[in-house]
């Protein structure tokens, strides 16, 4: 048994260690005083305060998540009526095929998704006159284009789940169908779209190729930013900026643990207390 | 065949005229035409797949008929949405709104009806009162044992006052003991608010006790229609007398019909067995049915000499306030017959036991007999 144990421990840092020392390095080396990335110089903060006055490096990341903001916002709007289409409406003329449109974005290559964004925004550049200038517009339509696939296939799965009896009780006792819809269907599914929302911003916040083939003069975000950078060589400030990055959803992931922890021990606590009242 | 349609014409508050629903080219309701008087406690009864749970599914409207018309209280119908229908309906699987407390749940259907919120409020209050829930008013679904949540499902429905309850297997998912229960709950409850019911039911002992007439249906049609004791003791075919309860049944021929009566000669039975029942002549085939309660059972021979068939015991199973016996003829057929256990004695000393020489008696009232099945 012991010797299962240590196998089992060494596998495991393994594993962790695989994952994480990349990470763990570059964390390190933020703290670096060296402008050389790789070679230690003594522990330092200024990386991280050079980057907070750095311009550039705030407009980019503001940007970046003004259009992650607004794209899955959207994304989510037109992926949770997509979903509803596909799940609820069994027979229609043309269901296949959406459903097989809808859902190719997610296996095709994003530089194809980038290319033909682009080609279709000069095209309509040309013959209606907008968009007029590629930038913050252009790339929030490519952004919601792809992500909403996600929100689309999430909520369809969960609505596919749903017994539908609930719907057709609401309807049965005197709820025309947009009532249906607002009373009972979306706070059912409510955390699908909310993981949907969740998985389209960060989609959005980190992508580097489409947004690359989709922007104008003056918007850079913050992941094309950190790549044009990286191409002059990996400096202790870009280590700071992804540093702060993982910092911040490390802050988000955690939070939604606890919440996700909190809501499952209510339920469980519930559950006891209904068994405990039946006995 | 003193069975069939008793319900007086006018006073029809449900009115299903010649219905058929197909899907594709399956036929799940197949010309149906039935009525169902103001009040009633009507169950259609059937095995999985007859219709009957689409024909319920057409009266609150989330099926739309192929053919023929639906009348609820004088009104067609045809083109009413589920939500505008006089109608409400409780689900087998209840369909409880799982974010919304009891009490929610209960109300929701009240939102759209023209009172006031106090007014809303006593309502489910009232409802929960009479299912005995209102302790759990705050409590979700998911914090609730079944037959709490079927209550639930049952209060909700009633909420509106509808002019029609309709119940999918009301009690299907619950265990016997609280079946058994929630069964007199609902007749008691349907009788106090005077709502029409009509229940979907797969479980013959449940359409018996809760409906005051029952449809037997068949592969989407209604093979026939009666008080529970018309349908088990005046059973209008082969197959109600077979799905109603248990029957022994044989191939007869009829060899005599008199005024006695129809006399008719198995070569299951091996004796003639004289029925009072009449429309048959001499030669006809049928088929002869008799209960196995309605059989008497004797290990002296009885002075009546007609109907009388001697046999062997074979089996027999004890269950306390009866005994199912196997009996086995000089023929080799095999029939049932059931017996009350009326005096206290070891279950090896009650009327007969293996291996015993009786005699089974069959009152001619008690035999029944139908023609060939169409």
């Amino acid at each position: 048994m012991k010797q299962r144990s240590t196998f089992l421990f060494s596998v495991m840092a393994f594993g962790l260690a695989f994952l994480y020392v990349p990470i763990l390095s570059m964390m390190f080396f933020s703290f670096n005083r060296s402008r050389l990335a790789t070679v230690w110089g003594g522990f330092s903060t200024q990386w991280y305060g050079k980057l907070f006055s750095n311009s550039q490096v705030i407009d980019a990341a503001l940007l970046s998540l003004r259009i992650a903001l607004l794209s899955a916002t959207l994304a989510t709007i037109l992926g949770t009526m997509a979903g509803l289409a596909l799940a609820r409406f069994r027979r229609f003329r043309g269901r296949a095929l959406l459903s097989g449109l809808v859902t190719a974005p997610l296996i095709m290559p994003e530089v194809i998704t980038g290319i033909s964004s682009l080609l279709l925004f000069i095209m309509m550049a040309e013959w209606l006159g907008w968009p007029g200038q590629r930038g913050f517009t252009t790339i929030t339509i490519a952004h919601i284009t792809f992500s909403m696939t996600y929100v689309t296939v999430i909520v369809q799965s969960r609505l596919t789940a749903m017994d539908l009896s609930i719907e057709e009780a609401a309807m049965d006792l005197g709820s025309r169908p947009w009532q249906v819809l607002r009373d009972v269907t979306l706070p059912i599914i409510s955390p699908a779209i909310l993981s949907g929302w969740l998985l389209a911003f960060t989609i959005s916040l980190d992508d580097v190729v489409i947004t690359s083939f989709t922007t104008g003069p003056g918007y850079t975000t913050l992941p094309m930013l950190i790549w044009s950078k990286v191409k002059l060589g990996v400096t202790p400030d870009i280590n700071a900026l992804a540093t702060v990055i993982v910092v911040v959803v490390a802050i988000g992931v955690a939070i939604s643990a606890v919440i996700l922890t909190r809501a499952d021990k209510r339920r469980e606590r519930d559950i006891q207390m209904a068994i405990a009242a039946n006995k | 065949m003193t069975a069939g349609e008793s319900a007086p014409q006018q006073s029809d508050f449900i009115h299903i005229e010649g219905v058929t629903k197909s899907f594709g080219s399956f036929k799940a309701v197949d010309n149906v035409t039935l009525s169902i008087s103001k009040g009633e406690l009507f169950a259609l009864l059937g095995g999985s797949g007859c219709g009957k749970t689409t024909l319920l599914r057409m009266l609150a409207g989330f099926e739309t008929p192929t053919a023929g018309r639906i009348f609820i209280d004088g009104q067609d119908m045809a083109g009413v949405p589920a939500y505008e229908r006089p109608v409400n309906m409780m689900f087998q699987s209840y369909a409880l709104f799982p974010h919304m407390t009891v009490a929610k749940n209960v109300g929701y259907g009240l939102k759209h009806e023209d009172m006031t919120q106090v007014q809303r409020e006593d309502r489910v209050r009232e409802m929960l009162n009479l299912v005995q829930l209102s302790h759990l008013a705050d409590r979700k679904p998911h914090q609730l044992s079944g037959g709490q949540r079927q209550r639930v499902a049952l209060a909700r429905s009633l909420a509106k006052l509808p002019k029609l309850l309709l119940l999918d297997e009301p009690l299907g998912a619950l265990d016997k003991k609280l079946r058994e229960h929630t069964q007199f709950e609902i007749a008691n409850i349907q009788y106090k608010l005077g709502i029409t019911f009509v229940v979907v039911t797969h479980d013959q002992e449940e359409a018996m006790t809760l409906a005051s007439r029952i449809a037997v249906m068949d592969k989407g049609v209604i093979r026939q229609i009666g008080s529970p004791s018309d349908i088990y003791e005046h059973p209008n075919s082969r197959f109600v007398a077979d799905f109603i309860g248990s029957a022994n049944m044989v191939e007869a021929e009829v060899t005599k019909a008199d005024g006695a009566g129809t006399e008719v000669l198995s070569p299951s039975l091996g004796h003639p067995i004289l029925v009072a029942s009449s429309g048959y002549t001499k030669g006809d085939k049928v088929t002869l049915a008799f209960r196995p309660e309605k059989v008497s059972i004797s290990r002296k021979k009885p002075a009546a000499a007609k109907n009388v068939l001697k046999g062997t015991v074979q089996d027999f199973g004890y269950f306390g306030k009866d005994s199912l016996y196997r009996i086995k003829l000089p023929t080799g057929h095999v029939l049932s017959v059931n017996a009350v256990n009326a005096e206290r004695a070891a279950a090896e000393q009650a009327v007969a036991t293996w291996e015993d020489e009786v005699y089974l008696t069959i009152a001619p009232a008690a035999a029944m007999l139908f023609g060939a099945e169409t």
